[in-house]
């Protein structure tokens, strides 16, 4: 859970969305309003809080808030 | 005070156009970060001057061509100070000659420093600023990048190059409320200039229609301009300081 509530502690501050917003499904484009340059600062938030390095192609796949999630939680495994 | 609690970062801020401009934001309030790479001397005295005016400033040493070395340079700042608002990316050199004999590493060393430095420096600065919504990205190009001098294909690449960055950058920062501009200098009264023999001085003057070189300090005026909120709606654009003697296209 620890992951998981970070990773949301992430979207909530980058993407300056309401907490009750950013469930597993929404996509950050079309829910969350984010446009390319937010994608970028996300991606380098979650690399700076979970100390990792997250290559383009990677970083492409990561469109919902679910995907986020299972990316940290698979490279912390 | 316009800058009052704002962090600045001059690169190349030890002499010349650089030293006046840390002297201008410093007297605007800003705490300035003075970079040099060669002269601990000529960087101790910037920040003397600026603190015998009353301003607060501090040296911090790193080669802006060196990427490894700049990006950790300006964390260290970024973690000490908190952040970086305003980049003056200022640093620069020459290596003149005529193409036909130019070494390769004449054309690599400048635009090392004066195009790969800014975009360097500018990457490793602008996150703090996109997070805080406000920041400051200023440019020191040249006059010959947009007309171009013999002798100086790689330095006028490099200040044209700055011109493209420039504007890329204002439009990839804009929606993060960082602006970012250039400032073009003319003829410009520093050491890199003084070199120059006096007939060819002269021949240029005849070329400026306000008639004389320009100062340090009218550079530092334009970037002040720049770096305040009075140029809360102007990004992407050069300022030219020429006295005239290119009035753009």
């Amino acid at each position: 859970m620890a992951v998981e509530d970070k990773m949301i502690d992430i979207i909530v501050e980058q993407l300056s969305v309401d907490r009750d917003k950013v469930v597993p499904g929404a996509s950050f484009v079309d829910d969350l309003g984010a446009d390319s340059l937010d994608l970028v600062e996300l991606i380098m938030a979650m690399e700076e809080e979970f100390d990792v390095e997250i290559p383009d192609e990677e970083a492409e796949k990561i469109v919902t808030v679910q995907n986020a999630i299972d990316f940290v939680a698979k490279i912390q495994d | 005070m316009m800058l009052e609690n704002m962090v600045a970062l001059v690169t190349g801020g030890s002499r010349g156009i650089g030293r006046a401009i840390c002297k201008r934001l410093a007297s605007m309030g800003a705490l300035v970060g003075i970079n040099y790479v060669a002269n601990p001397t000529a960087a101790d005295e910037t920040l003397a001057q600026i603190e015998a005016a009353g301003g607060k400033g501090f040296t911090v040493r790193f080669d802006v061509a060196d990427t490894e070395a700049a990006q950790e340079a300006i964390k260290d700042i970024i973690s000490t100070h908190g952040q970086i608002d305003i980049l003056v990316n200022n640093a620069g050199i020459t290596r003149d000659g005529l193409m036909a004999r130019m070494k390769e590493d004449d054309w690599d060393s400048v635009l090392d420093t004066n195009l790969k430095g800014a975009f360097c420096c500018s990457k490793a600065a602008m996150r703090p600023m996109m997070k805080k919504r406000w920041g400051r990205i200023i440019n020191v190009s040249s006059v010959v990048g947009f007309t171009g001098n013999s002798g100086q294909v790689n330095y006028s690449a490099a200040k044209a190059g700055l011109v493209g960055l420039t504007k890329s950058m204002a439009r990839e920062l804009a929606g993060r409320n960082v602006t970012v501009n250039c400032v073009a200098p003319g003829f410009i009264g520093t050491d890199m200039t003084d070199g120059l023999p006096e007939d060819v001085q002269e021949a240029l003057k005849t070329q400026i229609p306000l008639g004389a070189m320009g100062t340090p300090e009218d550079v530092a005026g334009a970037v002040a301009f720049l770096a305040s909120s009075d140029s809360n709606y102007v990004t992407g654009q050069t300022l030219h300081v020429n006295g005239g003697m290119y009035m753009g296209h």
